[in-house]
């Protein structure tokens, strides 16, 4: 009997979530960050909402001199601090049951066989039936040591009815060419639909949101295009700096770290054509199709800006520029702010520029896509009338705060005739609650389902560095930097950016 | 903030609402639904809570209405507004006295939010015969009972069952949805045919006879009942031709899940909080087939006396006292139901179980 025919499922019934089957995860760089903060939480939460199976297994492995007990210790941890759902004895109990640690070298072949034999453990001990799923929480410069050591190991080798997935993290790759030699590495063990890359800035219920408002009404679609929208503007801004991420970071920049997937993707959510079903393969296609006519027009100066923050007042607290940050030559060239004017070369967007933008240490954390629709072509008022009316705009807020906001002007009320912008906001019902699922735990739980929709595959990834790469290349060979005041709205070369096309971005 | 009217109207308390809003910077909330909770005065407290703690996930209107003294002869509604202080949306507690009690819908109507979902709930055992022609009950597009808070708990499944309408649903059944997860879990994975089943759980469990009827409308084989002493459902073995594939819980906490040539796995499997149950009702308005399906084919077994495991049951009552808890249950305007449940030892008999509704009935699955 298979999956497809099992009795008890039936797609009337909505109540019953989708569990994983029996499965082991196999966490490399448990001792990162991500895995302290996000990861094992993300597990716990699983755990919690009852969608982890019977027996699930967690393998972590790290270059520490630990055992078993010493990873359940700081999982304990990471799950007491950071867990979104409350913390239950029972839980943790039959959860912590099934971690096990395997410290080793990731170029070590011993170490590997310890792993290969400890997972094999687990099929018999938890019955997890030999499905292994390999998340890769460590930089990508051991992808190419890790992914030979699961062939040379077996780990990647699967009998009937069992399953492999691994799980890549942004960055894939920083440009075309190390995106492919890094999927070529990848490929070579794994094929394609095992692969799992995992952009955690653009959670499941983010782009599921999108989708919904644009394919489930009827009043939207009629102005989402170029004879309605005046312009996009696609933000990311962070008001932190780079913390302690500055290996990570110096050398990579904003524009890699952030537009090439998160950007992009936002961008070809909003932008694409509706897909001829939710499949997985429908979505990719309209995505992959939108990535292919993205266009970066004329002079890159004129259509690009940069910056790095300099030291300044963040929040009420003084902080210091990027240069001066621990682990950054005083030379770095790498910036943490980048803007970019894209156009979109199709029937619907032609002539409607598309702005994207990021950076660290802004004045406000807030990711966000604003459709800025056209002025009125007439306004029966004079002028004094109108004068506070900008123009209207839809806002898609992916964080903080998910919702829909709507700019628009209003009459002010009283006996003379003035109008003003005034905003109408709509939050998810969800972002009320504080146990809603978190973008790992949606993205883990697709994982071990083996779901894979939203997760960019190749191709879209390739995509992206296309369109990014002429404006590195350009960047690269471009002298100083821009500095820009921590705390800020980012430098001035990405308001002149506007200001040459008589817009201005709108304030964080 | 909190404000009490006395002796009002719909209109004063509208006002009053919108007064509120505007006094506290949130005329738009985004409310998704009105809640109406249908309780008394004992029950009130807990049911409004529960409610207060879905509406994070759900912002609502929730509308209380508790009938109070419906003997006296002059009608008098009081309010008691609460805005803010518990999370997102309004909550209104309408109490009626009086001839008015028996027209609460007059005063419910005029306050429900415009042009979205109503959802009714009775937290108590005091369910109207046909939910959906309760006059509360018609207005909601969704409406969910509690047979497990009722004295004669398979009595009124049962009725629940044949006064069916798409939209209602009930407690007992959203309590299985883990078990439900858990076993359609186990059986995504590779198993021999299934010949048989069978639910073992404390006696007079409506969740209990839902696992089972679901089981053998889904699975099509028979599935039996077994009695156990709690917590409320203890385990459900399905037996293949390989060998059992069993689920048992004897604590209410922890489950383990056994099949033939594996090990034996545990998993956490908590019995819901009332807040989490609301939550997972509110969270669909469409009608619920699957349970319409199961609710059925108990109702249909019980009527018929098929389920020979629990008739067994040491401590089955008369058919009589289940009848008469069941008319109890059903308001004396509604007593002298149509299908006495006959040959249905289930029950414990009503005397052995504490009379009068219950605040907050312990969980049945």
């Amino acid at each position: 009997m298979t999956t497809t025919s099992n009795p008890l499922r039936d797609p009337r019934d909505k109540r019953l979530p989708r569990v994983a089957g029996p499965c082991v995860l196999v966490l490399f760089g448990v001792t990162g960050d991500l895995s302290r903060k996000k990861l094992l939480p993300a597990i716990y939460d699983l755990a919690n909402r009852g969608l982890l199976p019977p027996g699930f297994s967690l393998v972590g492995f790290a270059r520490r001199d630990w055992d078993h007990q010493d990873f359940r210790q700081i999982a304990y941890e990471s799950v007491k601090e950071h867990a979104r759902t409350p913390f239950r004895e029972d839980v943790w109990t039959h959860l912590s049951e099934g971690m096990h640690f395997v410290p080793g070298e990731f170029g070590d072949p011993g170490a590997f066989d310890a792993l290969a034999m400890a997972v094999k453990e687990l099929d018999e001990s938890r019955g997890t039936g030999g499905n292994y799923a390999f998340y890769l929480s460590i930089p990508p410069k051991f992808f190419p040591k890790v992914v030979e050591q699961l062939r040379r190991s077996g780990l990647a080798d699967r009998s009937d009815g069992e399953w492999r997935r691994v799980v890549i993290e942004k960055p894939f790759g920083h440009d075309l060419a190390s995106a492919q030699d890094l999927n070529d590495t990848v490929h070579r063990v794994f094929p394609e639909e095992s692969i799992f890359r995992i952009d955690h800035y653009l959670g499941k219920e983010t782009v599921q949101n999108i989708l919904a408002l644009r394919f489930a009404n009827s009043m939207f679609e009629p102005i989402w295009n170029r004879s309605f929208v005046d312009h996009v503007q696609i933000t990311m801004a962070e008001d932190i700096g780079i913390g302690g991420r500055a290996g990570y970071y110096d050398g990579i920049g904003a524009a890699r770290d952030v537009i090439q997937n998160h950007l992009l993707q936002l961008l070809a959510l909003t932008a694409m054509e509706e897909p001829t079903s939710f499949a997985a393969e429908a979505v990719r296609a309209e995505k992959a199709k939108i990535l292919s006519s993205v266009r970066v027009r004329g002079d890159l100066s004129q259509s690009t800006a940069r910056g790095q923050y300099a030291s300044g007042w963040q929040g009420g607290v003084k902080v210091e520029g990027y240069l001066e940050e621990d682990g950054i030559p005083a030379d770095s060239r790498t910036e943490t702010y980048a803007a970019i004017k894209l156009e979109i070369d199709n029937r619907r967007w032609a002539g409607v520029p598309f702005y994207l933008r990021t950076g660290k240490r802004l004045s406000r954390r807030v990711t966000e896509v604003a459709m800025v629709f056209q002025k009125a072509p007439h306004l029966p008022f004079s002028h004094t009338d109108t004068e506070e009316l900008g123009q209207n705009a839809l806002v898609m807020r992916v964080q903080p705060d998910e919702g829909i906001t709507v700019r628009f002007g209003s009459k002010v009320p009283g006996t003379s005739m003035e109008i003003r912008d005034v905003n109408m906001d709509f939050a998810y019902g969800e972002s009320f609650t504080e146990s809603s699922p978190e973008a790992y735990e949606r993205l883990l739980l697709d994982v071990l389902i083996g779901d894979p929709p939203l997760f960019p595959r190749q191709e879209e990834v390739e995509l992206s560095w296309k369109i990014l790469d002429p404006i590195e290349e350009y960047w690269a060979g471009q002298g100083g930097l821009d500095q820009y005041k921590s705390g800020g709205y980012g430098p001035d070369s990405a308001d002149e950016l506007m200001a040459r096309d008589g817009r201005t971005w709108r304030r964080l | 903030m909190n404000i009490d009217l006395t002796g009002t109207t719909t209109r004063k308390i509208q006002d009053a609402l919108t007064q509120a809003r505007h006094l506290m910077g949130g005329p738009a909330v985004g409310m998704v639904l009105t809640l109406i909770i249908v309780t008394d005065e004992s029950a009130q407290y807990d049911a409004v809570r529960a409610a207060t703690e879905a509406a994070r996930e759900h912002p609502c209107r929730v509308l209380t209405v508790i009938s109070r003294d419906a003997r006296g002869n002059s009608s008098r509604l009081d309010a008691e507004i609460r805005m803010g202080e518990t999370g997102p949306g309004e909550t209104v507690l309408l109490r009626m006295y009086g001839p008015l009690a028996e027209h609460a819908d007059s005063v419910v109507v005029p306050l429900l939010m415009p042009d979205t979902p109503v959802v009714t709930w009775w937290p108590g055992g005091k369910v109207p015969k046909v939910p959906a022609r309760d006059p509360l009950g018609r207005l909601a597009a969704r409406r969910v009972t509690d047979a497990y808070a009722a004295r004669d708990r398979l009595g009124t499944l049962a009725q629940l069952a044949d006064g069916y309408r798409p939209g209602d649903t009930d407690f007992t059944w959203t309590r299985l949805t883990s078990w439900r997860s858990l076993l359609a879990a186990a059986l995504d994975q590779e198993h021999e045919a299934i010949l048989s089943g069978e639910v073992s759980a404390e006696p007079d469990s409506p969740s209990a006879e839902l696992l089972a009827a679901w089981l053998s409308v889904r699975l099509g084989v028979p599935v039996g009942r077994v009695v156990s002493d709690g917590p409320g459902i203890t385990g459900v073995r399905l037996v293949t031709a390989g060998g059992d594939l069993a689920v048992s819980r004897p604590d209410g906490r922890v489950a383990t899940l056994s099949r033939p040539e594996q090990p034996d796995r545990q998993v956490s499997l908590m019995r819901r909080h009332m807040s989490e149950l609301l939550a997972e009702e509110l969270r669909r308005l469409d009608p619920d087939e699957v349970y319409q399906e199961a609710a059925k084919r108990f109702a249909k077994d019980l009527a018929a006396g098929v389920r020979e495991g629990v008739a067994s049951d040491p401590v089955s009552g008369s058919p009589e006292a289940a009848a008469s808890g069941r008319s109890d249950t059903s308001g004396p305007s509604e007593a002298g139901p149509a299908k006495p449940a006959k040959g249905r030892t289930a029950g414990k008999s009503p005397s052995a179980r504490k009379a009068g509704p219950r605040a907050e009935p312990p969980e049945d699955a």
